[in-house]
């Protein structure tokens, strides 16, 4: 009855405006004056989401500004060297680049095998009960705080590496590589289960239907038929591992060294992120020094940016041939 | 008891010639007379190779029961069609006989299904080496998406294999070839599946059943995601297939039902919500001379 009603009243004016436009005018801005609340109240959402753009677009400025000019006044060559010594003015920064990489490519190395096939057993495997208790475990592990995991990578994983593999000391880049991997688990995990669960069951009829074990199917129809869902996983999982700081810098013995030797693995080493945040608090302000690290910052943020790029160009591949439904 | 020898007879037949390694047409040679001298349904053609006997099966999931009771043959180198409203039962029936409805969770069959005599639902049977020896075909085409034309067809045969396939190329070959699709895909076998038309890939489906050269193929309404024309081009494969190959065909559409089957089974919900068997028979007989008056109603449309 009411709704009747309304429908009336609101199909009253277009009657109108098919006779006479200039009541058509009347009556829209009558509806705008109504709805002053909801042209209000859409217009702060704008505003607030704008704002939102706005201040991701302040810092990025801010980096640039702050980091740019460590390109004018490092000469190239000296800043990509090989010697980090803020100390005589060498801002070398090709061991923090090669550090990160190395820890992060070994973490995901590790954490790829580990998480690709705890997903599978999530979802493929494992009976509902235990899928119900495993999902939630490993959504909680990804809000440990990482400074308690580098305690935990220092009173624990540090010694024993240093004492299984007979490493000098426990602080090494493979420490840093083990604990970043157990932290870009979950992200791979999770992420790699949404893309298994989202393959059609009638791909596994098929694989089934051929005579295909169950074992078979999964590695054969099910994962490649997820190989872009895992691909974004294991995108999103290296920029939570090259990001990381903290842990990072607890375990992995911050010596500015360059990782190439073959031993580099079981050797300290030097993070981009743990350089900015143990330098950061000791430079002075507006001290080539200083600028050095926002333009490791901007480097980073490149890294960051290039990987973010491909995993979504991998999702929008995945769109473009129509998705796989 | 005249029954009974025939029976043990043509088991006979089937079991030497999948022990001698001989293409199952030999001892569907020697049945095959016996089924088409065979004027009705009746016991003992089932045994022989393709054949299927489905004695009181009954399945569902959990405390839902999809089918009830169902007995019937399935004779060699026929069509079968199984045809009846939505709801009633056909693609779980259909699943039952490759054992792929246990797949589900919390899915559940009881009853025997013989094919060529041994039940595959006995202790100790492998559902994987049931489902070599009974295909299936889907309703929607489901070629592997991450896979070319070649390895689609390919897949069955690699995987029973860590090293080359021996044959392969010749292999993949034939099975487009018996599929009908071998002059349409013979210059793009590298390319993806997914790039045929609907047509295309459910004939693709078909060559990837046909390549691990089982003994039955199920079609779960091959055709209803089709439009007419690869609609008759299923229609006509089939008939081609049916010299070789024993078929069971689920089908909404009655007609197709009346074009390309030789028996059909109509299988309708009871006020339990479980499918049973109304009636088995010739097709001709099925849709000219229904005994069930339920029968009558469904094939004259007035109801389903």
């Amino acid at each position: 009855m009411c709704g009747a009603r309304m429908n009336d009243q609101e199909q009253q004016p277009r009657r109108e405006a098919r006779v006479e436009p200039v009541s058509t005018a009347r009556g829209l801005g009558q509806g705008r004056d109504h709805h002053w609340g909801e042209f209000l109240v859409e217009n702060a959402i704008r505003v607030l989401g704008f704002s939102a753009i706005g201040f991701v677009v302040l810092i990025f400025l801010f980096l640039l500004q702050e980091g740019l000019p460590t390109f004018f006044r490092v000469e190239l060559p000296i800043l990509f060297g090989q010697r980090w010594y803020p100390t005589f003015d060498l801002y070398g920064t090709m061991p923090l680049i090669l550090g990160s990489v190395l820890v992060t490519i070994v973490a995901i190395a590790i954490a790829l095998p580990l998480g690709v096939a705890t997903a599978v057993f999530v979802r493929e495997v494992a009976p509902n009960w235990a899928r119900e208790i495993l999902k939630p475990m490993i959504e909680t592990l990804a809000g440990i705080p990482s400074v308690v995991l580098g305690f935990f990578g220092m009173t624990i994983v540090a010694p024993l590496v240093r004492d299984v593999l007979g490493a000098p000391t426990g602080l090494t880049a493979f420490t840093g590589a083990l604990l970043l991997a157990y932290m870009s688990l979950p992200t791979i995990i999770s992420v790699a289960e949404d893309a298994l669960d989202a393959v059609p069951k009638s791909y596994r009829d098929a694989g089934l239907a051929m005579g295909a074990t169950r074992w078979q199917t999964i590695w054969r129809v099910v994962v490649p038929a997820a190989r872009s869902g895992i691909i974004t996983a294991i995108m999103l999982g290296m920029g939570r591992a090259i990001g990381e700081t903290m842990a990072v810098m607890m375990v992995t013995g911050n010596a500015a060294r360059m990782p190439v030797t073959a031993d580099s693995l079981f050797r300290p080493v030097r993070t981009m992120t743990a350089t900015i945040a143990a330098e950061m608090g000791e430079v002075a302000r507006g001290s080539t020094h200083y600028h050095v690290l926002f333009g490791v910052g901007i480097i980073l943020f490149v890294l960051t940016f290039m990987i973010n790029l491909a995993a979504a160009s991998v999702i929008f591949q995945k769109r473009r041939r129509g998705g796989l439904r | 008891m005249n029954n009974l020898i025939t029976r043990e007879d043509t088991n006979l037949v089937a079991k030497l010639a999948r022990t001698i390694g001989a293409s199952p047409k030999l001892a569907t040679e020697a049945s095959l007379a016996q089924a088409q001298a065979e004027t009705n349904v009746r016991v003992g053609a089932a045994v022989s190779a393709g054949g299927m006997t489905i004695e009181n099966l009954t399945a569902g999931f959990a405390d839902f029961t999809a089918v009830s009771n169902i007995s019937l043959e399935i004779i060699p180198n026929k069509i079968t069609a199984i045809i009846g409203p939505s709801g009633s039962g056909k693609s779980t029936f259909l699943r039952c006989l490759d054992r792929l409805h246990e797949e589900v969770r919390g899915a559940w069959a009881g009853g025997r299904v013989l094919l060529c005599g041994e039940d595959i639902y006995a202790a100790g049977v492998d559902p994987v080496q049931i489902r070599r020896r009974v295909g299936m075909v889907f309703q929607k085409p489901n070629p592997f998406p991450t896979m070319s034309i070649y390895d689609n067809v390919a897949a069955g045969l690699r995987l029973n294999h860590f090293r080359r396939v021996p044959q392969l190329d010749e292999k993949v070959e034939q099975a487009l070839r018996q599929a009908a699709l071998w002059d349409e895909v013979k210059d793009k076998l590298q390319q993806s599946g997914a790039a045929l038309s609907g047509g295309q890939q459910q004939r693709l489906c078909i060559a990837r059943c046909l390549a691990v050269e089982p003994e039955v193929i199920l079609m779960d309404e091959p055709a209803s995601a089709l439009d007419p024309i690869a609609t008759l081009k299923i229609e006509e494969l089939m008939r081609e297939l049916a010299r070789e190959y024993t078929i069971v065909i689920v089908t909404h559409n009655m007609q197709q039902a009346g074009r390309v089957s030789d028996f059909t089974a109509f299988l309708m919900m009871d006020e339990d919500r479980a499918g049973r068997l109304v009636e088995y028979g010739h097709t001709k007989q099925i849709f000219t001379n229904p005994k069930d008056k339920r029968t009558e109603d469904y094939i004259t449309g007035r109801f389903g």
